[in-house]
């Protein structure tokens, strides 16, 4: 699909979020509810480690990747020093209250009511055994790989891999 | 730019937004509606108020703001100005569009 479609007008964002750390749950959930702010529609299928951001008992303790992310200009064997992970995210939560950014259940709660579909990966929810219950109740449903590009359908479709 | 709506000239941005809000008046937001498919009821006055209240409190506006307004939910605003609400209802309340992302 190129940009060009459509004469480039997004109709709708489809986004695959694949990774628990918050930076990319926060890139995904900015993204899609700033697609709704803009009158775009917008879906999150949430797969592999994405899931943890709608799993009841992990999505309100997630944490800022301090290893391998260069961004922290951080050695990674300080990164890896035990409690470097819980400052580094309260950290960046502090800054992030002060941009009136929400915690994750309360984003959650945003994209519901603005309007954006929340998928549950099947594949990777056998695969870490968990069940629709254990997640955030507000989910539109668990769904397989095929099921997502089918809801992609229509003209003006952009997808992203988070 | 200017703009001649509602019997009135006014100056707006190249987006369609008042640049100055003392040009502002109701049959200017109801006109603005109409060309954003809008038809307002008294529930979406009660957000325009709402809106110009904190315009004139100078405090910047959010989606999770409005959440939290007591006027109005989520849920409610898109449904009340449903193609892009913050920016629709901003621009019929006469102030500027926000700059905020969430």
């Amino acid at each position: 699909m190129t940009m060009n479609e459509n004469n480039g007008e997004i109709n709708k964002m489809m986004i695959i979020l694949s990774k628990a750390s918050i930076e990319n749950v926060y890139a995904a959930f900015v993204l899609a509810n700033g697609a709704r702010m803009e009158g775009i529609e917008a879906e999150i299928f949430f797969t592999f480690f994405g899931l943890e951001a709608i799993h009841n008992k992990k999505l309100d303790h997630l944490h800022v990747a301090t290893v391998g992310n260069p961004a922290m200009h951080m050695p990674t064997m300080i990164g890896g020093l035990p409690g470097m992970e819980n400052f580094a995210t309260s950290m960046m939560k502090k800054e992030m209250e002060k941009l009136d950014m929400p915690e994750v259940r309360e984003f959650l709660d945003i994209l519901k009511a603005s309007g954006v579909k929340l998928w549950a990966c099947k594949l990777a929810m056998d695969m870490f055994h968990y069940t629709q219950e254990a997640m955030y109740g507000d989910i539109d449903g668990v769904i397989t790989v095929g099921d997502f590009y089918r809801q992609a359908k229509g003209v003006g479709t952009h997808m992203l891999f988070v | 730019m200017e703009k001649t709506i509602a019997q009135k000239t006014i100056s707006v941005n190249e987006e369609g937004y008042l640049t100055n809000f003392s040009e502002w008046n109701k049959e200017i937001a109801e006109a603005l509606a109409i060309e954003n498919s809008i038809t307002l009821t008294p529930r979406h006055w009660q957000v325009i108020d709402y809106i110009q209240s904190e315009f004139k409190k100078e405090a910047p506006l959010s989606i999770r703001k409005i959440g939290k307004s007591g006027v109005i939910d989520i849920k409610e605003f898109y449904a009340l100005f449903p193609a892009g609400p913050l920016k629709t209802a901003t621009k019929i309340a006469g102030v500027p569009k926000p700059a905020s992302c969430i």
